[in-house]
């Protein structure tokens, strides 16, 4: 691992000062943390409980204890909407365009980090500011391109998971790139110039030592994506059919006309927010410091 | 962040290790053109892919702002009549309706960005200094907290739509009938409640973001620095005003203004919160466009209606990057 990463773990580990805080400190810190504590904590509560509660307690007036746990909606949430596919189409969604984000970010940003030429600069400018630009500026003309795109060439790229695919792709690219420019930055020139010298071509150094070097940049780079993805509501409302919506659009399914199944909407709530939770709680110790190489300098 | 980057990338601490071994690399001999081809073909995925999907659609997007661009031309967009300045004067047009809805959606836009990026910013700093010195506990908060950023939008934002439901939520039990604050069960979804229950999820969502950046930026600062200064006899107040908020500078320009791009922008929360249609105080301006395009089917003056947004945010930003660079540049003097 790069030895920045380890330097700036380290560092964290080391007292902020020698003496021990004063008592004021301490206490004024206790009640923060604890009142931040039950902000944070109190929605992921309502949406445990809640999911293990029979319809008739999530439909009269809020009780913070159920009066009997079930888990009833954790298995009619899987008929009531066709969830398994939603599932499957946005970890399909959500994968495919993590990997090409996060490969296509790792080439641009090693030229960038590597390489003068000409037009750097303009690329890294232009890159960067779509970061800026509303969503909902892309949407309409990104719809029209896409049907333009079908008609002419026979490709479906409108309600296609490969439509939205690119589209998600290029969400998370930009911060991907930049990220990762400085990420390479903070990975030492000698090595990969020794591995040239060895015998290594551009790629193999790439490969062989400075995308080992910076793994901690692009595991946060692949979770940002990913989760970038995963989340999006705007784009999957508009460009999905019924058999390529995602999660993000499906879990609209839950109410109806007569009913809103609450319980059912949160154990599905429940169970598509997990993967994502758990992977990103495991990998956060590299987000933090991929984010203090990369984008925090 | 985009230009400040950029702009680093180019001058500053970055361009010193960029130089020194370029000079080392020196030109090889064999593949000559294959060095100076190599980079571009290194960006070439990243920039065909920039060009489809943000570029061209951008180009697209200004093209259509000056057509009439209704549902009866949307199939064939191109012969949508063109109609000049038409869209934009409808928009910034303030004693109509369109243009005065417009304004009205701006002025909410801009009160809820700053009051969130506000409580995002103070939230996500007060954790993470709190949380600079290890105690017992320290990694389980840790991860607890980052939990709202981490949850996919759409499942957190409807557990709050639940939360916030007028019979059967937890926030009316709790304001009514566990602590009287109320006098009777307000509705938090539609009407002026909403923007207060847009600001909650928001910077329940938000502040996690601004806590790890800033966790991050603490790492950066040496532990020696504050040593130096106990023993200089500074009490913490002092090390807090001396070293950790100067040293968070850099990390906090870039931090608010990502803070703010993304707030301002952000689709996702109004619209899980409220769907197509939102309150008029909780209005923000990317669903009002959304709606505005696709509900009332006028793609022309949704279209000149984002131009604007985009002009507006370019100049802030702008303005924002010349103002922080110039503090910067003081400030080393």
């Amino acid at each position: 691992m790069s030895s920045t990463a380890q330097t700036a773990s380290r560092a964290s580990k080391a007292p902020r000062s020698p003496m021990a805080p004063p008592r004021s400190f301490l206490w004024s810190r206790r009640i923060f943390l604890t009142l931040l504590t039950g902000f944070v904590l109190v929605p992921v509560y309502v949406m445990v409980s809640s999911s293990l509660k029979p319809l008739a307690d999530v439909s009269g007036k809020f009780r913070w204890l159920p009066s009997g746990l079930t888990i009833r909606p954790y298995i009619d949430i899987w008929s009531t909407v066709p969830l398994a596919r939603y599932f499957l189409n946005s970890l399909i969604v959500a994968g495919v365009a993590t990997v090409c984000s996060v490969v296509i970010a790792v080439f641009a940003a090693y030229a960038v980090s590597r390489y003068s030429f000409r037009g750097k600069r303009v690329f890294t400018v232009t890159v960067l500011s779509t970061q800026m630009f509303p969503g909902i500026l892309f949407l309409l003309p990104l719809f029209l391109l896409y049907v333009n795109i079908g008609n002419a060439t026979g490709i479906a790229l409108f309600g296609s998971r490969g439509g939205l695919i690119l589209t998600y792709l290029t969400f998370s690219l930009p911060f991907s790139i930049w990220m990762l420019i400085g990420y390479f930055d903070s990975v030492p020139r000698d090595l990969d110039e020794a591995a040239l010298v060895d015998g290594c071509g551009p790629l193999g150094a790439l490969l062989r030592v400075v995308v080992p070097a910076a793994i901690p940049g692009i595991v946060a780079v692949a979770v940002y994506a990913f989760m970038t993805a995963w989340g999006e509501v705007l784009f999957a409302s508009v460009m999905t059919n019924d058999t390529t919506r995602t999660l993000a659009v499906g879990l609209q399914g839950y109410s109806t006309l007569n009913n809103v199944y609450w319980n059912q909407i949160m154990a599905a709530s429940l169970v598509v927010s997990v993967p994502v939770v758990a992977g990103f709680l495991l990998l956060q110790r590299y987000l933090v410091a991929g984010l203090t190489a990369g984008a925090v300098k | 962040m985009t230009t400040t980057t950029a702009a680093s990338a180019d001058s500053g601490e970055r361009a010193v290790p960029k130089d020194s071994p370029g000079a080392a690399r020196g030109p090889r001999r064999p593949g000559r053109i294959r060095r100076i081809a190599l980079p571009y073909l290194l960006l070439l995925p990243a920039l065909i892919l920039e060009l489809l999907v943000h570029l061209v659609p951008m180009v697209i997007g200004i093209f259509m702002s000056f057509k009439e661009l209704t549902q009866f031309y949307i199939r064939d967009w191109g012969t949508a009549p063109w109609s000049g300045f038409d869209n934009y004067k409808v928009s910034v047009d303030f004693s109509a309706p369109v243009g005065e809805a417009l304004l009205h959606s701006f002025l909410v836009t801009v009160g809820f960005t700053l009051l969130s990026v506000g409580l995002c910013w103070l939230i996500g700093t007060a954790a993470a200094i709190y949380m600079q010195d290890t105690f017992r506990g320290r990694g389980l908060l840790r991860a607890l907290f980052l939990v709202p950023y981490a949850l996919p939008v759409y499942a957190a934002v409807i557990t709050w739509v639940f939360m916030f439901q007028h019979d059967n939520g937890l926030v009316n039990h709790v304001l009514h009938d566990q602590l009287h604050l109320i006098d009777k069960p307000s509705f938090w979804l539609i009407g002026d409640n909403s923007f207060y229950a847009l600001l909650t999820v928001s910077v329940w969502k938000g502040w996690p973001f601004a806590f790890l950046i800033v966790m991050a930026g603490l790492q950066n600062i040496p532990g020696e620095l504050y040593e130096a200064a106990a023993l200089d006899g500074a009490g913490l107040w002092q090390q807090l005003r001396r070293i950790t908020l100067p040293s968070l500078r850099p990390v906090n320009q870039v931090l608010v203004l990502v803070l703010f791009l993304w707030t301002f922008n952000d689709f996702n929360t109004p619209f899980v919160l409220f769907g197509r249609t939102a309150p008029e105080a909780a209005d923000l301006i990317s669903v009002h466009i959304y709606q505005a395009s696709f509900v009332t089917w006028n793609f022309g003056t949704g279209s000149a209606m984002s131009v604007l947004l985009l002009l507006f945010l370019l100049v802030v930003t702008g303005v924002y990057l010349l103002l922080t660079s110039r503090g910067r540049k003081t400030a080393d003097v």
